[in-house]
């Protein structure tokens, strides 16, 4: 068998592995890798202007599609610049393959130029993550990678590749199969624990299903409207659970947690029985830990057996796929009978929806229900950034679908958006894809316009502009005595806004600006006749607050309300 | 918190050692002594760690170890049958020769040896499980020890 390069290894290995897409930026170690690249017909190279935009553009990628996302640095900081972005989908198990030049081998260790130590600084944010010493072992270790990132709990892999080793020949064959003996995801559930969630359902009064994104991950969310239908449970979904059950059925409760709906968190608080599947109890979701569900026996099922018992306590779980344990589960549900609960809940519903001063202002909240109204017929996807924008998204919008909502829950990585977008855009091009954004954080990788407009990506850019860092200026208002420091962007020492519009018309995009609530259906309609990227600058009430909330660290039956 | 004692069959790779050492550093896991070594199949290591913690972070430390892909398979041995060493080294002052007749009566009666005499102190190995590790630094301390090195235990589960 003739003996081709490492570089030419790893493309047919991506090429093997189905990739189609890879969003990178070049340097100097990377040099053999791109060259390979150049003008691959198969695979198509992304240049992001900015290392991380190409790793959130992988995460959004897969996010959008299910596939693996992929992208590639440089090494040193190029390779460094990738690291919020593997972090980011570490938290929220987004499976990604993030290839990494490194100095030369014999290099190694000596503080060489563009050298850093990314094994170290990585291993505690990705799921794996392999240096590549010899070129013989490349075409296993891109397979395992991609096993390792797809299949359980996913999550990021990184694979270092000294320049060297690009260069250096091999014999390439890929591999079939994998065998990791240390990596055996458990996917059937117990049967026997499966039994125990159907008694305990027909035993409970008050049930509630708190459902997360490993439905979406699992493509489970079929399983769980048949068995939240059969079973007639209300179901609540977490921030990373948005479109793994359709928030317009009667049985949905919308989001739970700090920024969730009053109903959803007193459901859970009232609870006699809470169904967790794919979900893991955050810290945001929760509240104070001891005050949660007081009176609820908890199931959580899990592919993860680390997520069990890790912060609540549980009752019966059950290791498994999510789809997998809900088939069975299925099998032996039947329709319950909790004309009381539901009553109670149609109640809460009723007294405490969410609700804003829907006066002549221009509130975000309008916007965002704008949106949904104008494009409901539609594919949508919504990607968000951080903070007030992102709350608002997900309360306003009314997410029905999986894979329509990316946002960076565990992590809460300001900047991520945008580049999700495209790589969102990039995996579903006939997707309209919106980045509901802030001023501030849409800030934060900005340089990504040229790749969407270089690449003809129309991806549509929601800037809810209200001239500061809305959710810590939010926090500074209710328990910092309203000082409003290094939040306010408009202002003061720190404050420059540009001007939104003139800054996409410089990268060759449609800007927008809307300072009207009467101008914003058109604006809209207009933008989605756009055949190019959008930036839509709205100049929103600045101090616009998210309601409900749940103060950092109290019970999430004590919900501030706002005045509207 | 509570002393409690696991051994992990790993792969005998390079970075294995960190990839466990930074999941206990990363979790504040506390970790009271790990050793390593080659087991019967060169491709594997057993670590036997012991790990000071409450139940319910015990838990967490046997469940995020299995995670680690080159984990291959995580024993308890705690509450179980096993058989556990620890090798130490202990120097200890000696000065004048009843210092060092009364060392060597404790040596010879605890069944410890005598691997170096020096001029001012002598060094003492023994090796046996925490009880017997722990008895010898007791005998010893009253006469000035001056280091100690030691392996950190070793186990393996009993044949019952």
């Amino acid at each position: 068998m003739a003996k081709i390069t490492g570089a030419e290894i790893l493309v047919k290995s991506l090429c093997a592995e189905g990739v189609t897409d890879i969003f990178g930026y070049p340097g100097g170690s990377v040099l053999p890798l791109s060259d390979k690249l150049y003008g691959e017909k198969a695979l198509k190279f992304h240049l992001t202007r900015h290392e991380q935009g190409a790793v959130h553009a992988a995460d959004g990628y897969a996010r959008a599609t299910g596939k693996v996302g992929v992208c590639m640095a440089t090494s040193g900081p190029g390779a460094t610049n990738l690291v919020t972005g593997i972090a980011t989908a570490h938290m929220d198990s987004i499976p990604i393959v993030a290839i990494t030049g490194q100095v030369k081998s014999h290099l190694i260790g000596n503080d060489a130029f563009q050298e850093a130590d990314m094994i170290g600084i990585t291993r505690p944010i990705t799921k794996h993550n392999y240096l590549v010493k010899d070129v013989k072992e490349l075409a296993r270790v891109v397979k395992e990678a991609f096993h390792i990132a797809g299949t359980g709990r996913p999550g990021p892999v990184v694979i270092d590749l000294p320049v060297d080793v690009q260069l250096h020949k091999a014999e390439f064959k890929h591999p079939r199969t994998v065998a990791i003996r240390g990596y055996k995801p458990t996917y059937k559930g117990h049967i026997g624990q499966i039994k125990k969630i159907a008694r305990a359902i027909e035993k409970s009064k008050r049930p509630v299903i708190y459902a997360g994104g490993g439905i979406i991950i699992s493509a489970a969310n079929s399983e769980l409207a048949k068995f939240a239908r059969k079973a007639n449970i209300p179901v609540t979904t977490t921030m990373m659970g948005l479109g793994a059950f359709p928030e317009d059925d009667k049985l949905s409760l919308g989001m739970l947690g700090m920024h969730g709906t009053a109903y959803a968190n007193h459901a859970v608080q009232e609870s006699d029985l809470i169904v967790a599947i794919g979900a893991r109890f955050d810290d945001r979701v929760t509240g104070k830990i001891d005050t949660f569900a007081p009176v609820a026996k908890v199931v959580h099922i899990d592919i993860d057996p680390a997520s069990v018992s890790k912060n609540v306590q549980v009752d019966i779980p059950v290791i498994g796929d999510a789809k997998e344990v809900l088939r069975e589960l299925n099998k032996l549900i039947k329709k319950g009978n909790y004309a009381q609960w539901h009553r109670k809940i149609i109640g809460w519903k009723k007294d405490l929806p969410l609700s804003y001063k829907n006066d002549s202002k221009l509130r975000p909240q309008y916007i965002v229900e704008q949106i949904y109204e104008l494009t409901r017929d539609k594919d949508v996807i919504i990607s968000t950034e951080v903070g007030q924008n992102q709350m608002w998204a997900a309360q306003y919008y009314t997410f029905t679908r999986p894979r329509t909502w990316l946002s960076s829950g565990g992590l809460g990585t300001m900047g991520y958006g945008f580049p999700a977008a495209m790589g969102a855009q990039v995996g579903k091009p006939e997707s309209v894809v919106f980045d509901i954004a802030g001023d501030g954080s849409i800030q934060m990788n900005i340089q990504e316009l040229a790749t969407v407009v270089t690449e003809k990506l129309p991806v549509k850019i929601i800037i809810l502009n209200n001239g500061c860092l809305g959710m810590v200026r939010q926090w500074q208002e209710l328990f910092y005595d309203k000082r409003y420091a290094f939040t306010i962007l408009t202002k003061g020492e720190c404050g420059l806004c540009p001007d939104f519009v003139k800054l996409a018309e410089s990268y060759g995009a449609k800007g927008i600006r809307v300072t009207r609530k009467d101008e914003v259906r058109k604006a809209i309609k207009d933008a989605l006749k756009e055949k190019g990227p959008v930036v839509m600058d709205f100049h929103v009430e600045r101090e616009e607050n998210v309601f409900p909330m749940v103060p950092a660290g109290e019970s999430i039956s004590n919900m501030l309300h706002g005045l509207a | 918190m509570d002393k409690f004692v696991i051994s992990a069959l790993v792969e005998n790779k390079f970075g294995v050692l960190a990839r466990v050492a930074g999941l206990f550093s990363s979790r504040g896991f506390n970790i009271d002594s790990l050793a390593v070594g080659e087991t019967e199949d060169p491709d594997i290591s057993r670590m036997t760690i012991v790990v000071k913690a409450d139940e319910k972070i015990f838990e967490q430390v046997k469940k995020q170890l299995n995670k680690l892909i080159d984990v291959i398979r995580v024993q308890d041995f705690t509450g179980g049958e096993y058989v556990d060493r620890e090798l130490i080294l202990i120097k200890v002052k000696a000065g004048s020769t009843t210092v060092r007749e009364k060392i060597v009566h404790i040596v010879d009666s605890t069944g410890a040896e005598i691997v170096d005499i020096g001029k001012r102190s002598v060094t003492v190995e023994d090796s046996g499980d925490e009880h017997r590790i722990k008895a010898l630094i007791e005998l010893l301390r009253p006469y000035g020890i001056l280091e100690i090195a030691r392996t950190g235990k070793i186990a393996l589960q009993s044949d019952v």
